[in-house]
């Protein structure tokens, strides 16, 4: 049977079925279609966001003018504006970074410095990446239900204060993450040159560690921040009031923000409302930018002048 | 003055660091920097707490089998329903939806920006991306109902003004650089030797991609996929403002549905008491949420964990 079936496999027949054909042309030609297939799906992401920024520019340039900036909101959109938003999400900004900073930097050194490697970093770790997948939404209901509810008597009820807490947990994960690789960053060799000379784990990190990580942690809770500026939900869960006429005048006052503004804009019938959100919207994205560029400038200039 | 002289005996007045001082400081930091990290297992048990504590109240009134099986969902009604699965199904529309855009988009630019890209490009398209990130979501719940709903009925005349299909899409635009940038930190990390294997067989770039660089870095992208499914599922602004507000059990994407968190969103909005059945509703939900990602993230964690391959 080998014997005779061995010649066959020079038969010319049988060989075009059962040899491998590269087909190369046609490969590649696949290869080409792919590629190009990929770099169309790099560009739509792109496309999109350059397509709402313009839609957002076009519909809300006509609206921007100092009386939208120092109006107070209305019923009637051509006298409609946004300071109580704006003076609401400023108050945020402020009540957030006084919370999320100090404990989110406080954790985030001493996770990285004091307990690194022990049970207590593991948990906290596991901790953190569960927080990082909880909705957002879900913070505004542990914000209703532990600072407007529980904690009334001393946040004021659904005021700036409960709002401010409740974002600052929502930021808090970052920020100790941001921190803890700034501080990661920081070779080691600084450490064990200022523990040989004697210094203790604190003074270590507070005059050597930290200075260095510096830039990393200001660049990271700045972005947090920016994360917190631009929540919509939690704070309409905690509460924040869609039609405020008047400025706060303490953290325990009610309050909205430029997100719950443009929210209510959008979310009326009428057209020229949508005209104020899409003004409201660049406000939102200029705040935004601003903090933005004000981290990315902090960092290069503290690391320039090292 | 006195203090810089040099002391009349050498022996007893040495510079003496404080150390008791240096100690206590030391040990006051560890217990205050200690006590901020606990922060986030406190808001971790806050939130597991309070959504327990008022779930239960809201399954004294109403029966965990008719949360589970009725089919309407009337809470603001005299003759109140609560079947979960209204909002359930809602919310699973806009999410598959979201993904059925976000993941092949989202790979295909994650491939592109990893294998096809030279560096400089990667440089500057991959922050690009993040920009789209950092848009706040109730910016893409403007474009969702003011911009892409108009565009969409041109071409689908049914369709109307609240309606899933364009919450879902504007919502996988929105987690596309999640899928995106992790995917393509996952692929990038594969190592250029299986790479060059691959090509030392015959293969095309386009077959090595797929079926050796893909295979290796599926954790990493199958994680990503996950996180970026129950980022969508809790997503809220989005749905709120381009999906509607009428709970309707079905998957017809054209007409006006209620997500979970459009829900909490509407009862939020208006004034309702506490302690009242529609106020603890909203906790209700808010824990189904919780739980649906939970699960979502601890599978994510036993995938990666479980699949992960690694080189040295």
């Amino acid at each position: 049977m080998t014997v005779n079936s061995s010649p066959s496999l020079f038969d010319d027949q049988l060989s075009k079925e059962t040899s491998f054909v590269p087909n190369l042309e046609g490969r590649h030609k696949l290869d080409g279609i792919f590629s190009v297939i990929a770099l169309i799906c790099t560009w739509i992401g792109l496309v999109v966001l350059a397509w709402l920024l313009l839609d957002v520019l076009i519909d809300g340039i006509p609206v921007l003018n100092w009386n939208f900036l120092t109006s107070f909101p209305s019923r009637k959109p051509e006298e409609a504006g946004l300071v109580s938003a704006l003076v609401g999400s400023i108050w945020l900004i402020g009540l957030v970074s006084l919370f999320a900073f100090p404990i989110g930097i406080g954790a985030g050194i001493y996770l990285e410095e004091f307990a690194r490697g022990s049970w207590f970093e593991n948990i906290i770790e596991i901790n953190i990446s569960n927080l990082a997948g909880v909705p957002s939404i879900i913070y505004g209901l542990l914000g209703l239900a532990a600072f407007v509810r529980l904690m009334a008597p001393i946040t004021g009820g659904r005021s700036i204060l409960s709002g401010g807490l409740t974002l600052a947990l929502l930021v808090l994960p970052i920020v100790i993450v941001a921190t803890r690789e700034a501080l990661r960053a920081v070779p080691d060799s600084i450490r064990q040159a200022a523990f040989a000379l004697g210094a203790t784990r604190w003074q270590v990190v507070s005059e050597h560690v930290l200075p260095q990580a510096f830039p990393g942690v200001l660049t990271g809770t700045i972005l947090a921040l920016s994360r917190a500026i631009g929540e919509t939900a939690p704070l309409i869960t905690i509460g924040a009031l869609t039609f405020i006429a008047f400025l706060p005048a303490g953290p325990r006052d009610a309050f909205t923000a430029l997100p719950i503004q443009i929210y209510n804009w959008v979310s009326r019938p009428q057209k020229e409302f949508h005209a104020l959100a899409a003004g409201g919207i660049i406000v939102l994205l200029v705040v935004l930018l601003l903090m933005n560029s004000v981290a990315v400038t902090l960092r290069n200039r503290l690391q320039k002048s090292r | 003055m006195t203090s810089n002289l040099p002391p009349a005996n050498y022996s007893t007045d040495l510079w003496q660091p404080n150390r008791a001082l240096a100690k206590n400081t030391e040990l006051l930091v560890k217990l205050v920097f200690g006590a901020f990290a606990l922060v986030s297992v406190l808001t971790t048990a806050g939130i597991v707490l309070t959504l327990i504590f008022e779930t239960f109240e809201f399954f004294q009134a109403v029966p965990l089998w008719n949360f589970l099986t009725d089919t309407q969902w009337t809470p603001l009604f005299a003759d109140a329903q609560f079947g979960i699965f209204v909002l359930i199904s809602a919310t699973i529309m806009t999410t598959t939806i979201a993904i059925l855009l976000a993941l092949p988009v989202g790979l295909m630019a994650a491939i592109y920006l990893s294998e096809y890209a030279g560096p400089k490009t990667r440089k500057r398209l991959k922050p690009a991306l993040e920009i789209l990130a950092g848009v706040p979501s109730v910016v893409f719940g403007y474009f969702a109902l003011l911009t892409v709903t108009p565009v969409l009925q041109f071409f689908i005349p049914g369709l109307q003004g609240f309606n899933a299909l364009s919450a879902g899409l504007v919502l996988g635009i929105s987690i596309l650089p999640l899928v995106a940038s992790l995917s393509e930190d996952a692929i990038y990390s594969v190592p250029a030797s299986m790479r060059e294997g691959s090509y030392a067989l015959g293969a095309t770039k386009r077959e090595t991609i797929v079926s050796v660089v893909l295979p290796a870095a599926l954790s990493g992208i199958v994680a990503s996929v996950i996180l970026a499914v129950s980022r969508a599922i809790g997503e809220t602004m989005i749905v709120t403002l381009a999906a509607g507000q009428n709970p309707r059990l079905g998957f017809n994407p054209l007409v006006p549905v209620m997500t979970m968190t459009a829900f909490i969103v509407q009862v939020s909005l208006g004034d309702t008491p506490a302690g009242s059945i529609a106020y603890l509703s909203i906790f209700a939900v808010g824990m189904t949420l919780f739980l649906i990602t939970l699960v979502l993230n601890l599978f994510s964690f036993w995938f990666v964990r479980k699949f992960q391959e690694k080189y040295e």
